[in-house]
């Protein structure tokens, strides 16, 4: 009995989310032979864009700043004249922090609400999830956040750093130091464990060794155990891939093992200006690769802090995914412009060296994988939790998410 | 350079036994759970109520503890006064969502199981919205801060105050049980409810009573948490599921089943994790767990009740 209403009941729920994706479908899809007709409105004189972030759950003590510098960048493009005349009409869905409703939501965004290119996502897990949705539809993404690689789509812009302008730099950064052995420490899932794979194989042309390898999942907390070991084996530097709450616990069972920066310093690509002072700890000394700090030097940056800090208040510090998601959408602005229309093909062929002049530096387009040009950063945690710029690539590097151009990558390797 | 070795204090070239380390956290990590399981074990085993919003109220001590360090700046004497507050706070909410909701719902687990999920993500959200989604520092007292060499093993102050404070809580509450005259109206309504009530014994109120202290103890749990982590909105959803994973495994109504499962669970998840790693660990301890209730469904222990339910 028990059994049977089960299965009716989940044979319901597919029968009704065909039904409901059918029709969701039907009206931009008469035509399945050619790419996905678009049902963009562009007669009128706004024109809509989707913000997609979570604003609840796990993941919205994050993407809440991507959405806030998405907000701003819009205000801004208005109150400047808009894009193409028109004016941007934000439409705005939360993710909830589950992969499984990014892509419905963004199924919505695209063919509902017509929406002209979304802005958003934040885990690996949630830009997978809205990957063929927005391949299937032939619409538009730009993904804010530094992330595994690996990974190339006509329908996705990736504004944030792929692996070789944020993990390679780290390592660059490493060897120049003189770092002999090094620690990897990171959270169970895609992006530390891809990570650590590139890290791994670097490690070795570098002569670097790497003495230990830790992974916990992302909801636990608890890293004495791990950082027990971190203690024994005394590493040169601890490259640390945690993300998100569980930081805090490693970073408490750092010091109360007597680590420090002193002996073995910790790199991390996911504690920035944000995370820094949440720690319950003094980090003063430890280090972070970036793209962007609130510390780089340029007006584009002086102009993006006063504006920011004006509308969300003085005490809100400017970090790297909210500086990467508010260029995502003047990158937007630029794309369209130079197309001089709104249509997804004729924005992507004409992507390639569009540029900005981003609070991090000027970046530019690669119109072959959609990634950019950045400069990559290395800083030093000072007593104010901002960071001090103590390496730079002094070049934007240009984007390899394949990592094609380094022989040593062997991506069939363990 | 950058790293120089042979710092003085640190001894050399120990290295971590490989028992001492995970028998040591393993047992802090039970004390733990041990002290967010006292309270299901009392209210889950008592009542029958299925609270899924008490790993909120662990929250609910590690913000009390935050707020504790805001008021008595200093670290050292702020948390002897965080662990009676969060006791208080978390057993003052554990009454309150009693006597708006629960008492209504007794003898139907699977509602109570559904509104205090809600009643969870409640409390979630309202935590983001108050203190915000970034979670908050809190300081470890200069007097918990720092370790002891046990054969290699840095074992941190804190996790040894972790299962003093398991202790404590055990042993305050087998003594208000077995002693108090609340306590055996306690162990007289688990064991017949009904028989209870005809000899004048208000069941009434020691539901409110067991559901105050039970929150309450989360609430100290809450502390112990806020040290490992600091706080944020989320840190119940992290312990309520091994949490009730070790009550069902201990059995029912009573806390010697309670206590033996919780270190058990610590100190086992802490040699897996040794072994294989932390993700593999919670899956092997997962299995274990319910390979074990296959065999005894009852749990370790149950008390023979007189009750016809």
């Amino acid at each position: 009995m028990f059994h049977s209403r089960t299965r009716l009941a989940t044979g319901t729920a597919l029968a009704l989310t065909t039904a409901l994706s059918l029709s969701a479908c039907g009206g931009s899809k008469s035509g399945e032979s050619s790419a996905a007709e678009s049902c963009v409105d562009t007669s009128g004189d706004t024109i809509k864009l989707g913000f997609l972030n979570s604003t609840s759950g796990a993941m919205a003590i994050s993407e809440q700043t991507v959405r806030d510098s998405l907000a701003m960048a819009a205000e801004e493009i208005n109150a400047s004249g808009g894009i193409l005349g028109k004016k941007i009409e934000p439409v705005v869905e939360d993710g909830a922090s589950d992969p499984a409703i990014f892509a419905e939501k963004i199924e919505k965004l695209l063919t509902g609400d017509c929406v002209a290119a979304v802005f958003g996502g934040w885990t690996s897990a949630s830009r997978k999830a809205m990957l063929p949705v927005v391949e299937a539809d032939n619409g538009l993404l730009f993904y804010p956040v530094q992330y595994e690689g690996l990974e190339a789509s006509k329908n996705i812009y990736y504004s944030g750093a792929t692996t070789n302008q944020q993990i390679i730099p780290a390592m660059d950064f490493l060897k120049s130091q003189g770092v002999k052995t090094l620690f990897l420490a990171g959270s169970d899932y895609v992006f530390p464990r891809t990570a650590n794979k590139i890290i791994k194989q670097y490690a070795k042309e570098l002569g670097i060794k790497i003495v230990g390898e830790e992974y916990v999942p992302l909801d636990d907390d608890d890293w004495t155990t791990q950082v027990a070991k971190i203690a024994d084996a005394k590493p040169d530097f601890v490259f640390n891939t945690i993300n998100g709450s569980s930081n805090v616990g490693f970073i408490k069972a750092y010091y109360e093992q007597g680590l420090s920066p002193a002996t073995s310093p910790i790199i991390s690509v996911s504690i920035a200006e944000e995370e820094a002072p949440a720690m319950g700890k003094d980090v003063t000394g430890q280090y972070a690769a970036w793209n962007y700090f609130q510390s780089v030097k340029s007006p584009a940056n002086e102009t993006f802090i006063k504006a920011f800090q004006a509308k969300y208040g003085a005490d809100r510090p400017t970090s790297d995914p909210m500086e990467a998601a508010y260029t995502s959408l003047y990158l937007y602005k630029a794309l369209v412009e130079k197309a001089d229309s709104f249509d997804v093909d004729k924005i992507n062929d004409s992507a390639d060296g569009v540029s900005f002049d981003a609070p991090e530096g000027t970046v530019t387009i690669d119109g072959e994988n959609h990634h950019i040009a950045k400069t990559g950063l290395i800083g030093r945690i000072n007593k104010d939790n901002q960071f001090d710029v103590v390496w730079s690539s002094e070049e934007p590097i240009e984007p390899d998410p394949f990592l094609k151009g380094y022989s040593w990558w062997d991506p069939s390797a363990s | 350079m950058l790293a120089q070795h042979g710092t003085p204090g640190l001894p050399q070239e120990t290295h971590v036994d490989a028992f001492t380390t995970p028998l040591l956290a393993g047992t802090a990590t039970g004390a733990l759970l041990l002290i967010a399981a006292l309270g299901l074990a009392l209210t889950f085993g008592q009542m029958g109520v299925i609270n899924m919003a008490h790993g909120e109220f662990l929250m609910a001590g590690a913000y009390t503890t935050y707020l504790t360090q805001q008021v008595v700046t200093n670290t050292d004497l702020s948390i002897l006064v965080a662990l009676p507050a969060a006791f208080l706070v978390a057993g003052a909410l554990g009454l309150l969502l009693e006597v708006a909701i629960i008492q209504w719902m007794y003898r139907r687990p699977l509602d109570t199981l559904l509104v205090t999920v809600g009643v969870s993500l409640l409390l979630q959200q309202l935590a983001k919205d108050v203190f915000g989604a970034q979670g908050d520092p809190v300081q470890t007292p200069g007097w918990l801060d720092g370790n002891i060499d046990v054969f290699g093993y840095h074992w941190p102050y804190r996790q040894m105050f972790t299962i003093l404070l398991a202790v404590a809580a055990l042993a305050a509450l087998g003594a208000l049980l077995r002693y108090t005259s609340y306590g055996r109206q306690i162990r007289a309504t688990v064991q017949n409810r009904d028989l209870a009530e005809t000899m004048g014994v208000s069941t009434r109120t020691v539901d409110r009573v067991t559901f105050f202290v039970g929150s309450g103890l989360a609430g100290v749990g809450g502390v112990a948490v806020s040290l490992i982590s600091g706080t944020n909105p989320n840190l119940g959803t992290t312990y309520i599921i091994s949490a009730f994973l070790v009550v069902v495994a201990g059995g029912l109504g009573q806390l010697r089943g309670t206590v033996i499962a919780a270190f058990t669970v610590g100190v086992v998840t802490a040699f897996f994790t040794d072994w294989f790693s932390s993700s593999m660990a919670q899956v092997l301890t997962f299995a274990l767990v319910v390979v074990f209730l296959q065999l005894r469904p009852q749990g370790l222990f149950t008390v023979r009740t007189r009750g016809l339910a």
